[in-house]
């Protein structure tokens, strides 16, 4: 648990290069979301009613409670790795499990939000939406394509944090080598800043 | 450095040989940034040559008016297919991807880079990208007809295999992504002991500004791309004006991406013609200072120009002269390295050897290239020359004549270092001449023809552009051979070379203090540097 026998020679590794690294992807993806937020910002000023009225057709009660999973799997991701610093491996793995589970459920609510819309013909090409203004097509098709590539982060996230879990269990993670669990957590927050702003651009734009 | 002995006369193995390890495996599963170097340099140029083909093919086509040896819409698809093949396999990846892994890590004193398994991981993206493209050619519905751009609404039109050559890029890109970040992150952490910023050569450099522009830009193109693709499957509406897009956002957002990406593609070839330069000339760099901060400089306006491919398009008066202004400025710290060369050769003892003349002609017609670059920023004059062969040509004198030419002279400067044998150079400056004679030919004529008015892009022309189209034409056979004969060079040398010194060039860069080829680990010991990083004794031996 503590920092006993070392699988691999730690020698090698460089944490400062690995945080390094990590944030130089972070940038990147923040750069990829950006040129969504650019398109929303150009159609928003384009269309600003038909916005309106998309916005009031999203449940805000779903929005606003997959915000506080996505919070509160931020917190627990920060105590897991609180607790590996101490050396406390159980709890670590409590935590780092509560967030999956978290990141789970999410994903789960996601998933009847927009069964519902595509159950109502309101999805790109479908019969409700394609009776609606151009403004209201954008709106939804831009909510789509934004909330869908965040899903997909989330989803990659739960997969990493997954394999985190293992890594954790086998002792590969551990105290005085956890930059992988760090860099995975910066990963996971920057997942949750990107929904801080999708939930107001898109369930409060009403 | 002039205090690091030179060393490395006892045999540790080379990384070619890694202690008899030489199976394709150990190849392709290699971490080692140099043998990843030659992984990249064989894939890169066996697309070039890919792309070399079809832009002879389409000169061949216009040697004649009216049909020659093709169809209309095969032509539309080999335009299309020479650009996505030259610009995302071979000038963007080209000199970072090759020299880069192979010299960053001995520049800068380090035995690899920060993160060697992510270096190859790269790599595997780069083929996947490189094989599903080549997928695009024959499977489905054509090859994609669009231009290199996939400019909306057509893009999201065409029935052609549109959706694979995006998804390609979009695989590039990411493997470009990955080697910036490897990049950033080695140069700020493996420089050697005493090598700080500003000791460090200016290759590094290059490379450092040229990593930060692919990981802040490029993932605008993913994002724009996949849009491309949802856009096609599901029709989301955004780049399509049936259902309320615009695709003027579309043509914002590619060139968001794909100006900065010219400066990817030019950076590392002024690296490399710094290191070059100085060595030849026996003489210190002039202005090391104003080198850095000029590559700096460029990086960063470089990434606020780009809607000066789209004055045109009707975006507005006031957006039209703010780019316009911001494009003058990015020819100043161009500019100020061009000067700089120029001031470092001034009373060197300049030896014309094969690496100094081809670095002397990427100044050359780099300096057609930029001044024609300037030419197009300028409102007026633009309206004239948009989408016409000028552009053309002035793109090839700086993608072609800069980037290409600079890989060149980088190459016949660094051959001997990576495999240990010397070309001939007879033959190298021999095939200067086809190459130069071709290259002005072909491309100065297309700016001759673009300024009459030749539309880029058309599969016939009409009577009075004819005599400027066959001496394009001809110019381009002169310009394969001498390819062909700078490329058979290379291989020859590689059977048939006698073997290189260490230090064939006197260069005083880290890289001439290991043996050639380098061993595996680049440095037994890691050397600690005292000084700047170009001093030459004052009396010039060699």
């Amino acid at each position: 648990m503590s920092a006993g026998v070392a699988h691999t020679p730690a020698a090698h590794s460089d944490y400062q290069g690995a945080k390094i690294g990590m944030w130089l992807f972070l940038f990147t993806e923040i750069i990829l979301f950006g040129g969504l937020f650019i398109l929303y910002s150009a159609y928003r000023a384009k269309y600003p009613h038909e916005f309106h009225h998309g916005g009031a057709e999203l449940d805000y009660v779903i929005g606003v409670a997959n915000t506080a999973i996505l919070l509160t799997s931020s917190l627990s991701m920060a105590l897991s790795i609180t607790a590996v610093q101490r050396g406390e491996k159980r709890l670590a793995m409590i935590m780092l499990a509560l967030t999956v589970l978290l990141g789970a459920a999410f994903l789960m609510n996601k998933y009847f939000e927009w069964g519902a819309k595509i159950a109502h013909g309101i999805y790109p090409n479908g019969p409700e939406l394609m009776k609606r203004s151009a403004g209201e097509g954008l709106f939804f098709g831009l909510y789509f394509a934004m909330t869908g590539l965040h899903g997909l982060h989330v989803a990659g996230g739960v997969v990493l944090l997954s394999i985190m879990l293992v890594y954790l269990a086998k002792d590969r993670i551990r105290k005085g080598d956890h930059v992988k669990l760090e860099n995975a957590g910066l990963y996971w927050h920057l997942v949750d800043v990107i929904w801080i702003f999708l939930l107001p651009l898109f369930y409060l734009a009403a | 450095m002039s205090t690091i002995a030179a060393g490395g006369a006892h045999a540790e193995p080379s990384f070619l040989d890694a202690g008899g390890r030489t199976g394709l495996l150990s190849w392709i599963l290699s971490t080692d940034h140099k043998r990843i170097g030659i992984l990249y340099l064989v894939s890169i140029f066996t697309l070039f040559w890919v792309g070399v083909t079809i832009g002879v093919l389409m000169r061949l086509e216009q040697l004649t008016m009216g049909p020659t040896i093709m169809e209309p819409q095969t032509y539309n698809a080999m335009f299309t297919v020479h650009g996505v093949i030259m610009i995302f396999m071979f000038v963007i990846p080209g000199l970072p991807a090759v020299l880069g892994n192979f010299f960053l890590p001995i520049l800068i004193g380090a035995k690899d880079v920060a993160f060697p398994r992510l270096n190859l991981t790269s790599w595997y993206l780069f083929l996947a990208g490189a094989v599903l493209a080549v997928i695009s050619l024959f499977a489905g519905s054509g090859p994609p007809d669009t231009g290199w751009t996939f400019y909306a609404p057509y893009s999201l039109r065409t029935g052609t295999n549109v959706s694979l050559a995006v998804f390609a890029a979009f695989v590039l890109g990411f493997s470009s992504i990955l080697t910036g970040i490897n990049f950033v992150t080695t140069i700020h952490r493996l420089r050697a002991p005493g090598m700080t910023w500003l000791r460090m050569p200016l290759f590094p450099w290059s490379l450092y500004a040229t990593g930060w522009v692919q990981v802040l830009a490029t993932p605008i193109i993913s994002i724009t791309l996949l849009l491309v693709i949802l856009e096609r499957f599901f029709g989301i509406g955004v780049f399509d004006p049936a259902k309320g897009g615009d695709p003027l956002l579309y043509q914002h957002l590619f060139w968001i991406y794909s100006h900065p990406a010219v400066y990817i593609m030019i950076l590392p070839a002024m690296g490399a013609i710094s290191e070059i330069i100085p060595t030849f000339a026996h003489r210190t760099i002039f202005g090391y200072r104003a080198i850095v901060y000029s590559s700096i400089a460029i990086a960063a306006l470089g990434s606020l120009v780009w809607a000066h491919h789209m004055f045109t398009s009707g975006m507005g008066e006031l957006a039209n002269t703010i780019f316009s202004l911001l494009t003058f400025l990015v020819a100043i710290p161009s500019a100020i390295k061009v000067f700089n060369w120029v001031a470092t050769l001034y009373k060197g003892s300049i030896d014309l050897e094969p690496p100094m003349l081809y670095a002397l002609t990427f100044i050359f017609l780099f300096c057609i290239g930029g001044l024609t670059g300037v030419m197009q920023g300028a409102l007026a004059l633009n309206v004239h020359l948009h989408d016409t062969y000028f552009i053309v040509g002035h793109f090839h004198y700086v993608m072609f004549g800069g980037t290409g030419f600079g890989f060149f002279a980088a190459l016949l400067y660094w051959f001997p270092k990576m495999f240990g044998k010397m070309y001939n150079k007879k033959v190298a400056i021999a095939a200067w001449f086809p190459l130069f004679i071709g290259f002005n030919g072909l491309y100065f004529t297309m700016l001759v023809l673009g300024v009459m008015g030749m539309p880029r892009r058309y599969y016939d022309h009409l009577p009075q552009f004819h005599t400027g189209h066959v001496i394009a034409t001809v110019g381009s056979w002169f310009l394969t051979v001498g390819l062909l004969m700078l490329f058979s060079n290379f291989v020859m040398a590689l059977f048939k070379g006698r073997k290189a010194e260490a230090n064939p060039w006197g260069g005083v860069t880290l890289e001439w203090t290991v043996p050639s080829p380098p061993p595996t680990e680049n440095f037994e010991e890691i050397p600690t540097i005292a000084g700047p990083p170009y001093e030459f004794n004052p009396v010039v031996t060699r």
